[in-house]
């Protein structure tokens, strides 16, 4: 088990350096490249601009270059803000509880919907229900989560009133009935597409433990159907789940920009959008990286739980 | 070769063609996919020229005018254009650039699995871990920025697009042409002198074509989507220019008069992604042998 996860580590750190490399290169397409902070701005002479590329070391070999910013990175200085001139780390901090809030909330909802929408349609392959199962998970794959996003706010909120339309909290009124009322638009119309990659995992999961050896056994012990679906299937069947939700990272950190967009949840997406309408460079190249990292770190946790729970490889 | 091998003659493993056909026309979903998009092509090139409005015109008498008013099928924008004749229009570019992008796409993610699973060795491993580091960027994030970084124009989107959805692919080639590379018929081939690249070419790729076909349907789809995202967002294809992501940026202000502003453009994008993720999914099922005892 032990030689597993080194062999991940390293893996792990091999992958986290060539992101680096493809973020600096990103870096360097910016208009300006890391000297935009002072070329953006008017009235600045070409001598005046040589003199502070060279004094950030702008002018030293893009290797050189690449080595001093990744050594940066990894040291923690992830350069300030353009806008406020606050450490980016700082910035990005401020906005990831909302963020990790609602991913979380959400992907409760999606695991547990997800879950027994996989489960059912497993052990009732084919019937009705598995069909439009499969149809609607199509279909949720297919919509834009911000579409999804506006219809749900022009029905609950703009017709029906019940919920609020944007925003974390009202302000003046704090309370955690606030909060939660908040909350649920966004976190439904991100489980959405979660709900459905989730329900389609889990499906092809249960399927496979089904016609498992051990599953026959606990039956022929004369166990009830619901304790051999509750103990040896569903446990089973969530293993690969775990991997899953490393994988699923990258995409449930995706929606979440543009789920938060579309509510202005005051996250790291709209963090992003808001710093990509004013060229502020430091904190969109922050956030680029920091949510690789964070997708790189997941996908490691993942693997180290795996490793934890699962009898097979922590033998091995 | 050290090891002497007695050449075993396989059966071909990839069912007949027309076998792949029948399944393909039993998969219901799949056929309606690919009506949808049939139809739904055919709107976007012929319908502009049979609709008595041009995408373009302006008209404030007009404005905000519900579905179906007149000959406004689908009503009108703020500036009394056309809704009809903008989403036919803004179809022909957001089609285009999903199925450009996964033209290339489909090249380049190709191209790096088959030298990854042919080659392995470090060369595979360090092209694979190049994947794994571009799959670690969540790819709206990635495109949004490179968007940003660059003068936005269709073709720019539809290469940025391109650069962010090719490893999907590179995976499945990879691990397809890993196994076909131990087959008889590659050993074959390399017994007669072949070289590298005819066999990758000759050999594996046609052999590795029916993943690629089921990959590349349902990249068109995720192409298609992140198009959408990023001209919501503002960061995609540009006004006048009308695609569907970008409709319905200036329709979510509208969103409580208007309604139909935001429901036309997201239909129309729900109906194309939901017809080529049935497609791919329909080409997968029929393709697939293993399927056939089902």
């Amino acid at each position: 088990m032990t030689r597993f996860l080194i062999q991940r580590f390293v893996q792990s750190l091999i992958i986290l350096v060539l992101v680096s490399v493809i973020g600096f290169f990103v870096l360097n397409l910016a208009p300006g490249g890391p000297l935009s902070q002072f070329s953006l701005s008017p009235g600045m002479s070409q001598a005046e601009l040589d003199r502070i590329a060279a004094q950030m070391g702008l002018d030293r070999p893009l290797p050189v270059q690449y080595l001093d910013w990744f050594g940066r990175l990894l040291g923690g200085d992830w350069g300030n803000s353009f806008r406020d001139g606050r450490p980016v780390l700082e910035v990005i901090g401020g906005h990831l509880p909302a963020t990790l809030l609602l991913m979380g909330s959400s992907t409760l909802v999606s695991v547990v919907i997800g879950g027994w929408v996989g489960v059912l349609g497993a052990i009732r392959r084919y019937s009705v229900f598995d069909y439009l199962a499969t149809i609607g998970a199509m279909i949720a794959l297919s919509i834009p989560t911000f579409w999804f996003g506006l219809v749900a706010i022009y029905v609950f909120s703009l017709e029906l009133g019940w919920l609020p339309a944007g925003n974390m909290y009202t302000i003046g009124d704090q309370s955690l009935s606030d909060y939660a009322s908040h909350l649920v638009l966004p976190t439904l119309v991100l489980a959405l597409v979660n709900v459905a990659i989730w329900s389609r995992y889990m499906r092809s999961s249960t399927l496979d433990v089904i016609g498992e050896d051990f599953v026959r056994t606990a039956q022929a012990k004369g166990l009830s159907d619901w304790r051999v679906l509750r103990d040896h299937v569903i446990r089973n069947a969530l293993l690969p789940m775990i991997t899953l939700a490393g994988l699923q990272l990258p995409t449930l950190l995706g929606g979440a920009l543009v789920t938060e967009t579309v509510f202005t949840w005051p996250g790291m997406g709209r963090l992003f959008l808001d710093s990509l309408g004013y060229n502020d460079y430091p904190v969109i190249m922050g956030i680029l990286m920091f949510s690789a990292v964070l997708v790189l770190l997941g996908n490691l946790l993942a693997d180290l739980l795996v490793a934890v729970v699962d009898p097979r490889i922590r033998i091995s | 070769m050290t090891t002497s091998h007695s050449v075993v003659l396989v059966a071909d493993p990839s069912p007949p063609r027309n076998r792949v056909v029948r399944r393909f026309l039993r998969h219901r979903l799949a056929l309606f996919g690919v009506v949808t998009l049939l139809l739904l092509v055919l709107a976007c090139v012929v319908g502009p020229w049979l609709l008595p409005y041009d995408q373009l015109s302006i008209d404030i008498r007009k404005r905000f005018a519900p579905p179906f008013t007149g000959l406004h099928f689908f009503g009108t924008d703020p500036l009394g254009r056309d809704l009809a004749a903008r989403l036919l229009m803004a179809g022909r570019v957001s089609l285009m650039v999903g199925f450009s992008a996964m033209l290339v796409s489909v090249a380049l993610g190709a191209t790096v699995g088959l030298v990854a699973g042919y080659l392995r060795g470090w060369v595979g491993a360090t092209l694979m871990r190049i994947v794994d580091a571009f799959l670690a960027f969540p790819s709206v994030f990635l495109v949004l920025v490179l968007a940003a970084f660059t003068e936005p124009s269709p073709l720019a989107i539809t290469l940025i697009i391109a650069a962010t959805s090719w490893m999907e692919i590179a995976r499945i080639v990879e691990a397809e042409t890993r196994s076909l590379r131990e087959r008889d018929f590659v050993l074959a081939a390399r017994l007669l002198g072949s070289s590298h690249l005819r066999i990758i070419g000759r050999e594996l790729l046609p052999n590795a074509i029916g993943p690629i076909i089921v990959a590349a349907t349902l990249t068109v789809a995720q192409a298609i989507l992140l198009e959408a995202y990023i001209s919501f967002l503002g960061y995609g294809i540009q006004p006048p220019l009308p695609s569907w992501g970008n409709m319905l940026n200036s329709a979510q202000q509208y969103l409580g008069s208007a309604p139909w502003l935001a429901i036309v453009p997201g239909i129309a994008i729900a109906l194309a992604v939901t017809s080529f993720n049935f497609v791919g999914d329909g080409l997968r099922d029929a393709l697939d042998a293993r399927s056939e005892e089902r």
